[in-house]
């Protein structure tokens, strides 16, 4: 047995633990932050269940804002009719982020990409 | 639907204080919880027992749910985020038990929990970035011209977070259970109506059983994804993006 902690002669006790558990893939993959339809459960049900929840949500909440200043401001159908349209707008976008979680990091280098062309040569796709 | 009614228990005491078998239950829960870290770590042995085990790994997937989506911040939140998760993971167990009552199919109870949620992350935001956090709701390269039609979206979509956590999980658990009392009045019902419906009441009672185990990968599915989109926003509060 030579596990003298001073004995610098190889990887550590951790790292050829980490290194055996992977190779018999006893560890999950390390995972972005973000939730996968698949998370919701084994059914399509889910996924409808909550890309519906997800779009009325928004629109619920949108309306509420819409009514509130509506009645706030005295102009009843004005702010409903702008809320109505954001609030659905924000629901198809609240799917876009279950559906596309790792798009975010590809939008922000395209766009810091198109900002460098800006002053150049224009967009390169 | 008799099952969702709440009633006063312990008699005139539980009628004056409003203490009803809803209340009851949560206190149940936490005592669930509560009981299995307890009486699960009394023994600290170093070979765990069956009870030691469950606890231990109940601890690290909470643990590892946490680092691994917040960040090394998320240690911070991981006593919030257990909480959280095991009084709801109890709460819908607990449910499926017959005679037992759902606190969770009760939109005020996950409505509670889902502003809990939602004040913790913008106040964690606003504590990490304070003025900046509002920087969350400008997308990144998008010309200036269109930001006032975008952020108001992004801030309805920040808002939304409040009915959509709560309505998935009160959705849910109320969904289930009146699938669970359907099913069962049937049973009742075609077995009463003479025998050539003896039938069909067999047939309803294996999809209800086969139901009352769908309802436990549910209840803790729900439980799951409650606790885990608690730490996405958590993240998105604490790195901005």
């Amino acid at each position: 047995m030579s596990d003298d902690p001073g004995d610098d002669e190889g990887p550590s006790f951790e790292e050829r633990l980490r290194a055996a558990r992977n190779r018999q893939g006893l560890d999950a993959p390390p995972k972005a932050p973000g939730l996968s339809p698949g998370d919701f459960g084994p059914s399509p049900w889910g996924i409808g269940l909550r890309v519906g929840v997800e779009l009325v949500s928004a629109l619920v909440v949108a309306v509420a804002i819409g009514y509130g200043l509506s009645l706030l401001f005295g102009a009843r159908p004005l702010f409903i009719a702008v809320f109505v349209l954001l609030g659905g707008a924000a629901g198809v976008l609240n799917v876009w982020r279950i559906f596309a979680p790792g798009d975010d990091k590809w939008m922000q280098k395209r766009a810091r990409r198109g900002n460098k062309d800006r002053g150049g040569a224009g967009i390169n796709h | 639907m008799s099952q969702f009614e709440l009633h006063p228990v312990f008699g005139h005491a539980g009628a004056v204080l409003g203490f009803a078998q809803s209340n009851l239950f949560m206190i149940i829960a936490a005592l669930l919880t509560l009981g299995l870290l307890w009486v699960g770590m009394r023994p600290r042995a170093m070979v765990p027992g069956r009870l030691q085990s469950a606890a231990e790994m109940a601890y690290e997937a909470v643990m590892s749910m946490c680092v691994d989506t917040i960040g090394p911040e998320g240690r911070g939140f991981f006593p919030f985020v257990f909480t959280l998760f095991f009084f709801i993971l109890f709460g819908n167990l607990l449910g499926v038990w017959p005679y037992d009552f759902t606190f969770t199919s009760h939109i005020v109870v996950t409505l509670a929990l889902t502003l809990v949620v939602f004040f913790l992350s913008t106040g964690v935001g606003l504590y990490y970035h304070k003025l900046h956090f509002f920087g969350y709701f400008v997308p990144q390269g998008v010309p200036l011209a269109l930001l006032p039609l975008l952020v108001p979206i992004e801030v309805l979509s920040y808002l939304s977070r409040i009915i959509s956590l709560s309505v998935r999980l009160f959705a849910n658990m109320m969904a289930g259970h009146v699938m669970l009392e359907v099913f069962g009045a049937f049973v009742v019902l075609l077995a009463g109506a003479g025998i050539i419906f003896w039938i069909p009441s067999a047939l309803s009672e294996a999809v209800l059983i086969a139901l009352i185990g769908f309802e436990i990968l549910v209840a803790t599915l729900q439980a799951y994804v409650f606790a885990i989109l608690t730490c996405i926003y958590l993240h998105d509060a604490v790195h901005l993006h």
